[in-house]
């Protein structure tokens, strides 16, 4: 037992300790688990002889994104094409490589690039998988059926939001299916312990943690489909919204969504590690004469922010219920019992404060922590706050008292001590034309 | 001006001093590399001509799309001239910072010390240093 588990790690770790190679490789690019993966791993004992292809690999990925920063598979293609870096989650991440309002509006108008492989990626396989996931999400996932993709979240015992994510569920090549959990990278470690603790004992649900395996880039914009479909074998047009499939990518295994987080149509490509960066210039190349770029983490806040969309760590946390955060879409009580579901449903009966936009006067840009006052009193804060580079104003969002949430409602924002007139509006505060 | 003939704040302000009336008058503005840094410009403000600023003190505020930065007085003295043409027209500080982009004019007072302020190439020196 023990000459496997070293053989397996050392081949993982390959030359210069580089993580995944032998895996990512692996044709076709999507890892399949073995039959008999071990799961659950019960005392110390059994961690030293039973040790699962599964657990070493989550492991392995745990020591690799604790040293320092960790480094996307695009992190020298950033560094070399003078993108801003800086610490995200735990991650190195481009800022922005010319301007913010740059590369927002040709996200707008033509297609950004974002590296998105700092988001976490997590499998579960088996015949448990669809019942079990159903127990640790908000959103029904027993009638989710293969091709779909959901967006949900992940709650504690009362309530508090321990992630938004995006649950997959693919089939695969042998007429199976499987899903795909895609995490924010700042709650990914938290994510990864609340599997660990709830994961049935039975072995009938596999796990694994395929971030650093694999790269995911995010191409958003009016043009995304022109530049993605050359690349793709599964015929684009008939992916609808919501909808993924394992297909090729530049002629290696990979899977494909359509998502978004700015607003703009757009796709999502998850590949191998080793790829992703020859598929990253290959769209680049397609989308020059288009005006497509790539585009830093700094837009990508200013375009989710004008599409009226929650960021994990500002409009959602522990402390904050789905119903305040305007999610009940998101959250299915009838006929379902997941962890949270009792406090969720003593929740949706007395909402005392919500998510709000706040459209302000003037230039002066209102930050997160900022307070929000009505007639003289304090209703709340903001959340999140920018210039918005397609309506060229200052735009926020709060959490406020519900019974001060209409939109039209007259509201004041402490701007470090400027008083600053502004209404609540409707969210989104930007909406494409169809 | 050029950059050589000016001496700099290590929070990114430049100065040069010119004699008026016995005495000495400072134009200060913000380096090509700060405005570099900050890039998308959405906002400045600027003091009241007449208000008195310490040395070190808050005069104003520049933001941009990611952040908010104070503008700090090089030296003590008294705001007589403030350029309200690039409060409407950001775009001088990006294409003129040490010229047309400069913020304000401060009288200096008698005692006031510009003995900490950098030349050019120290201040480079530094700003070598933080981008990397």
């Amino acid at each position: 037992m023990l000459a496997r588990l070293v053989l397996p790690l050392g081949r993982m770790l390959g030359p210069g300790g580089h993580i995944g190679t032998d895996l990512a490789t692996h044709e076709p690019a999507l890892w399949t688990p073995p039959r008999t993966m071990v799961v659950k791993v019960r005392g110390q004992l059994s961690a030293l002889l039973v040790v699962s292809h599964s657990r070493l690999r989550n492991l392995v990925n745990h020591l690799a994104l604790s040293a320092s920063q960790a480094k996307t598979p695009l992190f020298d293609w950033h560094q070399g094409h003078g993108a801003r870096m800086a610490e995200f989650a735990g991650w190195s991440m481009p800022i922005q490589y010319t301007s913010i309002v740059d590369e927002h509006t040709a996200t707008r108008t033509a297609a950004g690039l974002f590296d998105v492989s700092h988001m976490g990626r997590l499998r579960f396989d088996g015949e448990g998988a669809g019942a079990w996931l159903d127990s640790l999400l908000t959103r029904r996932v027993a009638d989710q059926q293969p091709g779909q993709v959901r967006y949900s979240l992940v709650t504690d015992e009362s309530g508090g939001i321990l992630d938004d994510v995006l649950l997959y569920r693919l089939a695969d090549a042998g007429g199976g299916s499987y899903y795909l959990l895609v995490v924010n990278a700042g709650n990914r470690e938290k994510i990864v312990s609340w599997i660990q603790r709830h994961l049935p004992d039975d072995g009938s649900v596999a796990f694994a943690d395929l971030t650093v395996d694999w790269g995911m880039i995010a191409v958003q914009g009016p043009r995304s489909h022109d530049i993605v479909a050359p690349i793709v074998e599964h015929r684009l047009a008939s992916l609808d919204y919501y909808c993924a499939v394992e297909t090729r990518i530049a002629g290696h295994g990979g899977i494909i969504s359509r998502t978004g987080y700015t607003g703009e149509d757009g796709f999502e490509l998850i590949l191998g590690a080793h790829m992703t960066t020859g598929v990253w210039q290959s769209l680049l190349d397609a989308g020059a004469d288009l005006g497509v770029v790539p585009a830093g983490l700094g837009c990508r806040d200013t375009l989710r922010l004008e599409a009226g969309m929650p960021l994990y760590g500002h409009e959602l946390s522990e402390e904050i219920n789905p119903y305040e955060a305007g999610l009940s879409f998101a959250v299915q009580l009838k006929d379902r019992s997941f962890l949270g579901r009792d406090a969720l449903a003593e929740a949706r009966e007395n909402v005392s404060r919500r998510r709000v936009g706040i459209q302000l006067g003037g230039r002066r840009v209102a930050r997160e922590g900022a307070a929000v006052t009505h007639g003289g009193e304090t209703i709340g804060t903001v959340t999140s706050g920018t210039f918005s580079p397609t309506l060229e104003r200052p735009i926020a969002m709060a959490l406020v008292a519900a019974d001060t949430c209409e939109p039209g409602t007259p509201v004041e924002v402490d701007i470090r001590g400027h008083a600053t007139a502004g209404e609540i509006v409707p969210l989104p505060f930007y909406r494409r034309a169809k | 001006m050029k950059p050589d003939e000016l001496q700099f704040a290590t929070t990114h302000e430049w100065v040069h001093v010119d004699e008026v009336d016995g005495g000495r008058v400072a134009t200060v503005g913000i380096s090509a590399f700060a405005v570099e840094a900050l890039t998308d410009l959405v906002f400045i403000d600027l003091p009241e001509v007449g208000r008195n600023l310490d040395a070190g003190e808050a005069f104003g505020e520049i933001e941009s799309v990611k952040a908010v930065s104070d503008l700090y007085a090089p030296a003590a003295g008294e705001v007589v001239e403030v350029n309200s043409a690039v409060v409407d027209d950001l775009d001088q500080l990006k294409s003129d910072p040490f010229g047309g982009g400069w913020l304000v004019k401060i009288r200096l007072a008698d005692d006031a010390d510009l003995g900490h302020l950098l030349d050019y190439a120290a201040y480079q020196k530094q700003c070598a240093e933080e981008s990397h």
